[in-house]
């Protein structure tokens, strides 16, 4: 393809409370399909949706943290955390689930799809992509 | 006389948990529902802050809301007391009113 | 809308997906094929199962091209390429089988 867009997804809200987490999880696959540049970056309260062990069983409602874990199908692999947001929220890497991809390009070796970069790495981040979407 | 506080924001998004600590007279409770429930967690910026509150108002956070959202009890400020809906029925039976913080 | 199976009415969107995918069963995937003239082969029930345990692990239905990956993964290449799928499922893979296996259309279809 000729001309293709790095697109920045950002994610600042957790999930459940409010719908934008599953929104922006059906917009990324959606947009997915088009075969672009696509990083997603999980900032403030939006590094929650990544949480491990969520379990809505008893909320009646639908637990799409696992969707996260096909994001690798989608060739969606660049999950960037922000380290500030993290440790607001005494957070570490170890509470959230691992996610992963498999590399076309390396014999299908499983490699990890996330990144824990600082607030300035990620501020340099979404000044070099082309389209930027906030949810 | 007491009231039961609700909290259904996330403190780091909105500050509806600092107002309702705030705002909150000595003796009432507060259940910390959806959102909510991340308040609840030790270790974070507003950890002490809730600490602090628990002097004068007793903390409960809503256990299925804890669970949809990946946080173990171990994860909780010690003190808080983790309700299930009947739970929270139960608080708002034993107190006077209900405040919800939006 | 609604989909009758041995006397049980289940309900449909207007697309005739089920409403409820808990309420899936073989018989409803029979039925519905039958409606558009399809036959279910040993062929059609391993793509059938295979969305049901996707959708199972991943809480989505498989957008076209992530499935005849993942087909081409698990059943092999001769499997895993879109004639095959469209011989099968000629109104459309993710579509047409998403249906039969009692789960929304796929994420991105229009």
């Amino acid at each position: 393809m000729s001309d293709i867009k790095k697109f920045m997804y950002v994610n600042r809200k957790a999930p459940y409370g409010t719908i934008y987490a599953w929104e922006s999880l059906e917009v990324v696959l959606i947009g997915a399909a088009f075969e672009q540049d696509v990083s997603v970056a999980f900032v403030d309260d939006g590094v929650y949706q990544l949480i491990k062990g969520q379990d809505t069983t008893e909320l009646g409602i639908k637990n799409f943290s696992a969707t996260y874990k096909a994001l690798g199908d989608y060739d969606v692999n660049k999950l960037y955390i922000e380290k500030e947001s993290l440790d607001a929220r005494g957070l570490t890497l170890d509470d959230l689930m691992p996610l992963t991809y498999e590399d076309e390009n390396d014999n299908w070796a499983e490699k990890n799809s996330i990144r824990v970069v600082s607030s300035q790495e990620l501020a340099e981040l979404f000044e070099h992509s082309d389209v930027l979407f906030n949810f | 006389m007491s009231i039961l506080h609700t909290v259904n924001k996330s403190p780091f998004d909105r500050n509806s948990l600092d107002a309702c600590i705030r705002l909150a007279v000595k003796g009432g409770s507060v259940l910390l529902i959806e959102d909510g429930v991340y308040g609840a967690m030790k270790g974070t910026n507003k950890s002490d802050m809730v600490t602090h509150a628990m002097k004068d108002l007793s903390f409960y956070v809503l256990g299925p809301d804890l669970k949809a959202r990946g946080i173990d009890e171990e994860k909780l400020i010690d003190g808080i007391k983790v309700v299930d809906y009947s739970g929270f029925v139960t608080l708002t039976v034993e107190n006077d009113k209900a405040q919800a913080w939006l | 809308m609604g989909i009758e199976v041995n006397g049980k009415v289940f309900e449909t969107d207007e697309e005739g997906y089920l409403s409820n995918l808990n309420e899936w069963t073989p018989e409803v995937a029979t039925a519905m094929a039958k409606d558009e003239d399809v036959d279910l082969s040993e062929s059609h029930w391993q793509v059938i199962n295979f969305l049901r345990e996707y959708y199972e692990e991943y809480q989505i239905a498989p957008a076209v091209r992530v499935l005849t990956k993942a087909i081409g993964k698990k059943l092999g290449p001769d499997k895993g390429n879109s004639k095959y799928l469209y011989e099968l499922f000629p109104y459309g893979p993710g579509k047409q089988a998403c249906k039969y296996a009692g789960l929304p259309k796929p994420t991105g279809c229009v």
